[in-house]
C-alpha cells in the first residue's frame, strides 16, 4: 500500500469516526432531552470539563466479553451514582473490539483482555493517555460438574480419550493456554479451538467437550454448570486487563469519571468478586 | 349415409363373454355431474363428441385412473377397474398435446411404457422400433420430441400409448393441435391403425368430422349427459338436439376416386373440385343440397341423384330432409321451400350438389 | 429457468422450432434502469473494496501456508458433501411439498424454512442440543453406535446441509409446482408407479431447478460459519473451513483475512461460473 493510499485511509477513518461520533452525540443529546445543536454541545462539555463537576450524557464502553457481569453491575452503580448519565456496553472479543475502535467506531473507554490487543488500539494513536491494568485474569480448567474425569493438573488434559477446547491462538485465552502448556512442556491436542472463551465454556457446558481451559472468572460466572480446576502453570500466563480512555472519546470527563470507578476500592471488590486478581 | 367401410357395432356391445368396454362414469365436482354409460365391443371406435366443458375430457381420465369415480362402474374385459390406479390399468393414452417426454428420444418414449410394465430395456427398444417402424418413423427413432414435426409427434404419441398392448386406448382430441394441412393426413394414418386396433378405443373430439372418420359410433355428450349415440349416419339423419344438428350436419361418403370423379362405394359417383386418386372421403353439408320435385331440365347429369323423402325433422327455421335412394344423404330447406315442393315421407325428388361444395380428401 | 425449461418442452412438439431469445426494445425505462445500477453497484462495492484493499504482495505468502489450503480444501469437501446430502434428504422432502396433500404442509413448509431465518450460531446450537453428544438424539447415536457428530468434519457437513437445505428444497419445491404434472399423469397411464414417474420423468424434467438450488445450497454452505463453528468447532484440517480460518485471521491479522476471502472468492466464482456454462451447453 503506499503512503498516499494509507495517509488517505487515515482521513478516512478519522471522518468516519466523526461522523459516527456526531450520531452519538445527537442520539445522547436527544436522550437527555436537550435539543442542543450536537456540536455546540460537545464544544461546550469539552470547555467545562473543569467548571461544572456535573456528568451527564452518555459513556460508550468497549470492554472484553469476560467482563461482561462485573462491568455491568458497575455500570448500574455509575449511573446511580451519576444521575443523568447511561452507560452504554459493547461486550466482545478484544481483537475484533480494537478492530472497530482503529476502524473509528465511537467509544470513550476501551477495556481488553490484554496488553496486545491494548496495543493494536495505542499503536494507532487512538488512546489518550497510557493504559493502565485494572485487573489480571488467570486461567482454569473448567470440568463437568462432578470433575467425572478426574482431572487434577494441565497434564490430565493430555490423557487420551479426553475431549479438551481449547481457544483459538489468536485470542487473548488461547495466547494464554499455549503459553501455560509451553512452559510446562505440554503438547495438547483439542478437538476445537473455539473462537473465544465463552464458546469454549459453551462446549463444556453443553458437556460436548470433557473439558475447556478458560479464565477463572469465566467458570465463576457458569456457576454449578462446571466445575472449576486450578492448576500452578496458570501463574505463567496470567493476562493483564488494560483500560484506557480513547482520543476521540466523545464524552471524555464521564469517560474518566468511570475508569476512575473501575479502579476504585468499590470496582475493585465487585470484580475481585467475579473472580479477577488485583493488579 | 355415412359409410365409413365399417358395420357399427350396436350400443350394448360389450358381448356375452364380457369382452370389451363396460362403464357407467359418475365424476362430481361442485355443482358439475358426469354421467355417462360407454360399452363397446373389442375393435369398436367410440367418439366421445360434445362442446367445450362438456365433460368429454373428464369422462376420458375417469376412464385412465387419472380422476377418480365418484359412483358408477368399470369393466374391461370382465376385469372390475373401478378402484385401479392408472398404472395398473390395461389402458394407453394418447393425450392432446402427446406430452413426449422432452428429454428421452422417440425411441425410448415408446420404449418407457414396456420397460415400465416389466420389460428388459433391450426388450423394450426392440418393441418400441417395432411400432416406430410401423408408424414410418424408424428414421426418427433417436430425434428428441422438440425435432418432431406435429404429425411425427402425434405418430409417436399414438405408438407409445400402443406399445403396451392396452386392451383400451383413449385418444384425447388426438388432432387438435395439428395445423389444417397436417391434419388430413395424420386422420387418414390414424383411422388405419384405429381399424387394425383389435381392443376397444375411445376417442374424444369436439371436431364432427374427425368423429365420423375416426368412430363406428358416437356418443354425444352435453352438460356431462349422454344426449344420443348412434352410428354417425343415425346420429346425422336424426339429431335430437339443435347442437347435434349443427355439429353433424355433414354428409360423408367413401369411395375411390379417379380425377375429379369418385366412385362411391355407396354406388354413384360425385364430381369434386379436388383431383385426387385412390381411396378417399367425400363431404358436404346438407346445406349444400338441392332438392328438385322433377328432374331439373338442361342442368349436367353430374352429382343428380333421384332420392326418396324418408323423414322430415324440423330444426329451428330449417328443415332437414332425410332421403334415400340413389345416394342416401341429409338436406336442410327452408319451411318455405320444404312447402313449395310439398315434401313429405315417400315423395320422390332430385337431388344436386355443386362439384363446388364438396370436399374431397385422401381416405 | 426451469418454468421456462418444461413450458418450452411442453410447447415444443407443437412449435417444432427451438426457442431463441427475445428481441428487446433498444429503451431500458429509467425507473428501472436507475435502481437497478444503483443496487448492482451495491452489491459490487464491498467485493471491489476488497480487492483495493487485498494485501496483493503479501498474497504469494499467505497462500503457500498449509492451513489455508487445508480450509480451502475442508471448505470444498463439506460444502459438496452436504450438498449431497441436501439433494438426497432436500429433494424428497420437496416433492412431498409440492405433490402430495397432507394436513398441516403449510406448517411443514413454514418449519422447512426456519433455517433461513435462525441465526447460524443458534442453528449450531440447536444442532449440539439434537445431536451432540449430550443432545437428544445424540446421546442414541453415542450410546448404540459410538458415532458422535461435534468436533468432526461430519459435523462440518450437518452443521452445513442444515442451513444450506432450505435454499434447495425452496428452489426444487417451486420447480415442482411449475413443472407439468401431466407429464406424470402420462407416465402413469404408461405404467410407471407414482415414484417411477418421479425418477424417469419428473426429475429429469425438473434438473435445471434441481441444479440451481443444489448451487444456491452449495454456495450457502461453502459461506456458513456461525452453525459450523458452533456445531464442529474449529480444528485445522478438520473442522476449520475456510469462513473459520477467515474469522480468526480476522482477530489479529486483518491483511491475512483478506487473502484468504480472495481465495474463497476466486474458488467459489469459479466453480459457478464453470456450473453455469455447462449448464448452458447442457440444455
Amino acid at each position: 500500500m503506499t503512503r498516499s493510499a494509507r495517509r488517505t485511509r487515515r482521513m478516512l477513518q478519522t471522518a468516519g469516526a466523526g461522523a459516527a461520533a456526531l450520531l452519538v452525540l445527537s442520539a445522547c443529546s436527544s436522550s437527555s432531552g436537550s435539543g442542543s445543536d450536537s456540536a455546540e454541545k460537545s464544544d461546550s462539555s469539552a470547555s467545562s470539563a473543569s467548571s461544572t463537576p456535573k456528568l451527564s450524557g452518555t459513556i460508550t464502553v468497549f470492554a472484553a466479553a469476560s467482563l461482561k457481569e462485573s462491568f455491568t453491575a458497575l455500570g448500574q452503580e455509575f449511573e446511580k451514582e451519576h444521575p443523568g448519565t447511561k452507560v452504554s456496553f459493547n461486550f466482545g472479543g478484544s481483537d475484533t473490539l480494537a478492530a472497530s475502535i482503529t476502524g473509528g467506531a465511537p467509544a470513550d473507554v476501551f477495556a481488553a483482555a490484554s496488553p496486545k490487543t491494548m496495543a493494536i488500539v495505542t499503536d494507532k494513536k487512538d488512546a489518550a493517555g497510557t493504559p493502565v491494568t485494572f485487573v489480571r485474569n488467570q486461567l482454569e480448567i473448567a470440568t463437568l460438574p462432578g470433575n467425572p474425569h478426574k482431572v487434577s493438573s494441565l497434564k490430565d488434559l493430555t490423557k487420551s480419550g479426553l475431549k479438551v477446547v481449547l481457544c483459538d491462538k489468536t485470542v487473548p485465552c488461547g495466547a494464554a493456554a499455549q503459553k501455560a502448556l509451553g512452559a510446562s512442556r505440554l503438547k495438547l491436542t483439542p478437538v476445537s479451538y473455539e473462537q473465544d472463551v465463552k464458546s469454549a465454556l459453551t462446549k463444556v457446558e453443553l458437556k460436548e467437550a470433557d473439558a475447556a481451559v478458560v479464565y477463572r472468572t469465566d467458570v465463576k460466572a457458569a456457576g454449578d454448570k462446571v466445575q472449576g480446576v486450578e492448576f500452578p502453570e496458570s501463574a505463567k500466563a496470567v493476562n493483564a486487563y488494560p483500560i484506557a480512555l480513547l482520543k476521540n472519546a466523545p464524552n471524555t470527563e464521564a469517560a474518566e469519571a468511570f475508569i476512575a470507578l473501575v479502579r476504585s476500592a468499590e470496582g475493585r471488590d465487585v470484580l475481585t468478586k467475579a473472580g479477577f486478581l488485583q493488579p | 349415409m355415412t359409410h365409413t367401410g365399417q358395420t357399427a357395432a350396436q350400443p350394448a356391445a360389450a358381448d356375452a363373454s364380457g369382452q370389451g368396454l363396460n362403464a357407467r362414469i359418475v365424476v362430481e365436482r361442485g355443482s358439475f355431474r358426469l354421467d355417462v354409460a360407454l360399452a363397446a365391443a373389442p375393435g369398436d371406435v367410440v367418439a366421445l363428441l360434445g362442446p367445450n366443458g362438456a365433460g368429454k375430457t373428464t369422462a376420458l381420465r375417469a376412464l385412465a385412473g387419472l380422476v377418480p369415480l365418484s359412483g358408477g362402474h368399470l369393466r374391461l374385459d370382465g376385469a372390475v377397474l373401478d378402484r385401479t390406479p392408472p398404472e395398473s390399468r390395461p389402458v394407453g393414452v394418447v393425450f392432446q398435446d402427446y406430452l413426449l417426454f422432452p428429454h428421452l428420444t422417440a425411441l425410448d418414449n415408446v420404449a418407457f411404457g414396456p420397460r415400465c410394465r416389466g420389460a428388459s430395456k433391450a426388450q423394450a427398444r426392440a418393441v418400441a422400433a417395432g411400432w416406430l417402424e410401423r408408424m414410418g418413423l424408424a428414421d426418427h427413432a433417436g430425434v428428441k420430441p422438440r425435432r418432431l414435426s406435429g404429425g411425427q409427434a402425434q405418430r409417436v404419441a399414438l405408438a407409445r400409448a400402443l406399445a403396451t398392448g392396452p386392451r383400451l386406448l383413449l385418444l384425447d382430441e388426438p388432432l387438435a393441435a395439428l395445423d389444417a394441412r397436417t391434419r388430413l393426413e395424420v386422420r387418414a394414418g390414424l383411422r388405419r391403425h384405429l381399424a387394425e386396433f383389435e381392443a376397444v378405443a375411445v376417442l374424444v373430439t369436439h371436431d364432427p368430422l374427425d368423429a365420423m372418420v375416426l368412430a363406428d359410433r358416437l356418443v354425444v355428450v352435453e352438460h356431462g349427459r349422454v344426449v344420443q349415440e348412434g352410428t354417425p349416419s343415425d346420429i346425422a339423419r336424426h339429431p335430437r338436439t339443435d347442437y347435434i344438428a349443427r355439429l353433424v350436419g355433414l354428409n360423408l361418403y367413401r369411395g375411390v376416386a379417379e380425377g375429379h370423379s369418385v366412385r362411391l362405394d355407396a354406388g354413384p359417383a360425385v364430381t369434386t373440385d379436388e383431383a385426387l386418386y385412390g381411396p378417399v372421403f367425400v363431404a358436404f353439408p346438407p346445406g349444400a343440397v338441392t332438392l328438385y320435385r322433377e328432374r331439373p331440365a338442361g342442368s349436367s347429369a353430374r352429382n343428380l341423384w333421384r332420392c326418396e323423402v324418408v323423414g322430415l325433422e324440423t330444426h329451428g327455421d330449417r328443415i332437414r330432409a332425410d332421403l334415400t335412394g340413389e345416394l342416401p344423404l341429409a338436406a336442410d330447406l327452408t319451411t318455405v321451400a320444404a312447402a313449395e315442393l310439398g315434401l313429405q315421407p315417400g315423395a320422390t325428388v332430385w337431388a344436386t350438389v355443386k362439384a363446388g361444395q364438396t370436399h374431397a380428401y385422401p381416405a | 429457468m426451469t418454468r421456462s425449461g418444461t413450458s418450452d418442452a411442453a410447447a415444443a412438439p407443437l412449435t417444432g422450432g427451438p426457442r431463441r431469445g427475445r428481441v428487446r426494445g433498444p429503451g431500458v425505462p429509467l425507473p428501472l434502469l436507475l435502481p437497478a445500477l444503483a443496487g448492482l453497484a451495491f452489491l459490487l462495492l464491498p467485493l471491489v473494496a476488497l480487492l483495493v484493499r487485498a494485501p496483493w504482495r503479501a498474497l504469494p505468502v499467505q497462500l503457500t501456508s498449509t492451513e489455508v489450503w487445508q480450509a480451502l480444501q475442508l471448505s470444498l469437501v463439506s460444502a459438496t458433501a452436504a450438498t449431497g446430502v441436501s439433494l438426497v434428504l432436500g429433494v424428497p422432502l420437496a416433492w412431498l411439498l409440492a405433490r402430495t396433500d397432507f394436513p398441516g404442509r403449510g406448517l411443514v413448509r413454514a418449519l422447512v424454512t426456519l433455517p433461513l431465518v435462525l441465526p447460524p450460531v443458534v442453528g449450531g446450537v440447536a444442532l449440539l442440543l439434537a445431536l451432540g453428544r449430550n443432545g437428544v438424539v445424540g446421546r442414541g447415536l453415542d450410546a448404540w453406535f459410538g458415532i458422535t457428530l461435534p468436533f468432526t468434519t461430519a459435523g462440518v457437513v450437518v452443521a452445513e446441509a442444515f442451513v444450506a437445505m432450505p435454499f434447495l428444497v425452496i428452489s426444487v419445491e417451486g420447480t415442482l409446482r411449475a413443472a407439468d404434472r401431466r407429464y406424470e399423469e402420462a407416465a402413469a397411464t404408461l405404467g410407471a408407479s407414482r415414484f417411477t414417474a418421479f425418477r424417469r420423468v419428473t426429475l429429469p424434467l425438473v434438473a435445471p431447478g434441481v441444479a440451481a438450488g443444489a448451487v444456491l445450497a452449495w454456495a450457502r454452505a461453502l459461506g456458513e460459519f456461525g452453525a459450523t463453528i458452533t456445531f464442529a468447532g474449529n480444528f485445522p484440517g478438520r473442522t476449520q473451513t475456510m469462513p473459520l480460518a477467515v474469522y480468526l485471521a480476522l482477530q489479529n491479522d486483518p491483511e491475512a483475512a483478506i487473502a484468504l476471502s480472495l481465495v474463497l472468492l476466486a474458488v467459489s466464482i469459479a466453480v459457478l461460473a464453470g456450473l453455469r456454462d455447462r449448464w448452458m451447453t447442457a440444455s
